[in-house]
């Protein structure tokens, strides 16, 4: 199985009436238990693309299926807002997925205990959103996404919200639930060394329009990508992705 | 050289200071106190001020002689039946309102051009429409509730999250999902919130109502006892229309913090 997006194009209507092409010629496909991550400067599009994968946006022309698959897929989606339902307690979000797909309450409570479990919310799986701190919030969105454990797994800039330590150890954990899960998965994000800690490839988008500059492979493990042995390799990477993004960075800051 | 030390004191700590919680009877409890002497002393007389003393002892005989409880159960079947009415024609209303394009369209601009009337301005209108019986008491009572309601609900359905939508959809939710288990929880503060200005809207005008048409009720017991100045018993009325309006309020308050348990 493998998510195809084919010549996806969006154009918008601005404020002053001028067609304003937000994405162009997008064209990349994600395999199956592959990590890839979009990232460019603000007002690339991404997070719009990301929309459009998500079936939350229409693209102006091209496509997004499945290739291989036989029943409707099931998307995961982290929010950048992570979007909790308030009046629900963190088990009643994470089954949400569950329910409305009509798994009987035996599943529910088998499902949603093990995702809660592994995101580490198990002593507050009865605490209402706003007891939650912006970490555990977020664990409890990632939760839900994978409860419904989705063939497509897409996250908008989760971890944006958080605190820098927080998000830190956000991306470890990160790492160590997709490496017992490994769904294919679409991350956005702004954050160059995010990109390169998570990904299996990374890609670049530039900026009006939003268009695919590169497609950088990470020839790194998937684990430890921490250690001192892939620092120098790591920072290399980043510094090849920080060179194509640093011109269209530099014009956004202008706007 | 002379060591020199300057302690920095909390200077904003005037912020967080606390105060004792029975200070909040004592204001009551000064003004109760006062208004006894003043009476006592016979500085105003008893038939424009009576004593509070002696409006709760009056109070006690109206409630033993039973003329009580004539007067509140049928006021309290006009202002309950009313505001029932009222305020589920007013949330239906507004979630329709608020989620359906085409009856925002059509609906709110005749809500938005009835609402500004002074309803008890309709009440002969109603009389001649509806007879001068219970109907077009709860019927005034009713369309008076429905207007806060209704213009709450559909702002609450407005205000809900559009990320919230867009999460339910993504995990599964079908339209009508969407509104049982997003909008409608989502609307539900905003809701409250017109239902407690609607209980003051009711209380008003049930008393309004009764003053001009009712042989029971405690508005018709007020004027009643103010055209004969009996003002002790009249004050019985106030103080019974006040504790309804008290209780009305901490009902609604329970209720909404029973069903609204998340909330911030």
């Amino acid at each position: 199985m493998s998510i195809v997006i084919e010549n996806v194009e969006k154009t918008f209507i601005d404020s002053k009436k001028n067609e304003v092409t937000a994405l162009k010629s997008i064209n990349f496909t994600i395999h199956e238990e592959e990590f890839v991550v979009l990232v460019g400067p603000s007002g690339c599009g991404k997070s719009t693309l990301l929309n459009i994968v998500g079936g939350l946006l229409s693209p102006t022309s091209g496509s997004v299926y499945f290739d291989g698959i036989k029943e409707n897929p099931t998307l995961g989606i982290v929010f950048q807002e992570i979007a909790l339902f308030p009046w629900r307690t963190v088990f009643e979000n994470v089954v949400y997925g569950l329910q409305e797909r009509g798994a009987s309450k035996k599943q529910q409570q088998e499902i949603g205990n093990h995702y809660i479990d592994m995101v580490g919310l198990t002593d507050f799986k009865d605490a209402y959103p706003k007891q939650l701190s912006g970490g555990m919030k977020q664990r409890a969105g990632i939760a839900r996404a994978l409860a419904v454990e989705p063939d497509l797994l897409l996250m908008d800039e989760p971890f944006s919200a958080l605190d820098a330590q927080t998000r830190t150890l956000m991306q470890e954990e990160l790492l160590t639930i997709w490496n017992r899960t490994r769904l294919s998965t679409l991350y956005v994000t702004h954050n160059i060394e995010e990109a390169v800690y998570l990904a299996d490839r990374v890609i670049v988008l530039s900026r009006h329009p939003g268009q695919i500059k590169q497609i950088i492979n990470i020839d790194l493990p998937k684990t430890g990508r921490n250690d001192e042995k892939y620092r120098e390799q790591s920072s290399k990477y980043a510094d090849e992705i920080w060179q194509l993004i640093r011109h269209d960075a530099e014009a956004a800051l202008k706007e | 050289m002379e060591k020199q030390k300057q302690v920095i004191t909390n200077r904003v700590a005037f912020l967080d200071k606390k105060v004792p919680f029975y200070t909040s009877f004592l204001g009551i409890a000064g003004i109760l106190i006062l208004w006894e002497i003043v009476s006592r002393i016979g500085i105003v007389s008893p038939l424009f001020l009576p004593a509070p003393s002696n409006i709760v002892i009056t109070g006690w005989e109206m409630l033993v002689s039973g003329e009580i409880y004539g007067n509140l159960t049928a006021s309290l079947y006009r202002i309950v039946l009313g505001y029932a009415i009222g305020a589920a024609f007013g949330i239906l209303i507004g979630l329709i309102l608020g989620f359906f394009r085409v009856a925002d369209a059509i609906g709110t601009p005749i809500v938005y051009s009835i609402y500004p009337i002074p309803k008890i301005a309709l009440l002969p209108l109603f009389i001649l429409w509806l007879g001068i019986g219970e109907l077009s008491k709860v019927t005034i009572i009713a369309l008076g509730v429905f207007f806060p309601v209704v213009i709450n609900t559909f702002s609450g359905v407005k205000s809900v999250d559009p990320m919230l939508v867009k999460a339910a959809v993504t995990f599964g939710s079908n339209r009508i999902n969407v509104i049982r288990k997003v909008i409608l929880p989502g609307a539900l503060p905003m809701i409250f919130a017109g239902l407690k200005l609607a209980a003051g809207t009711s209380l008003l005008l049930l008393v309004s109502a009764e003053m001009i048409a009712a042989q029971e009720g405690i508005g018709s017991m007020v004027l009643h006892y103010g055209n004969l100045m009996i003002t002790s018993k009249l004050m019985v009325g106030v103080l019974i229309l006040s504790l309804l309006g008290l209780i009305f309020n901490r009902a609604l308050r329970w209720l909404e913090n029973k069903l609204i348990p998340w909330k911030e």
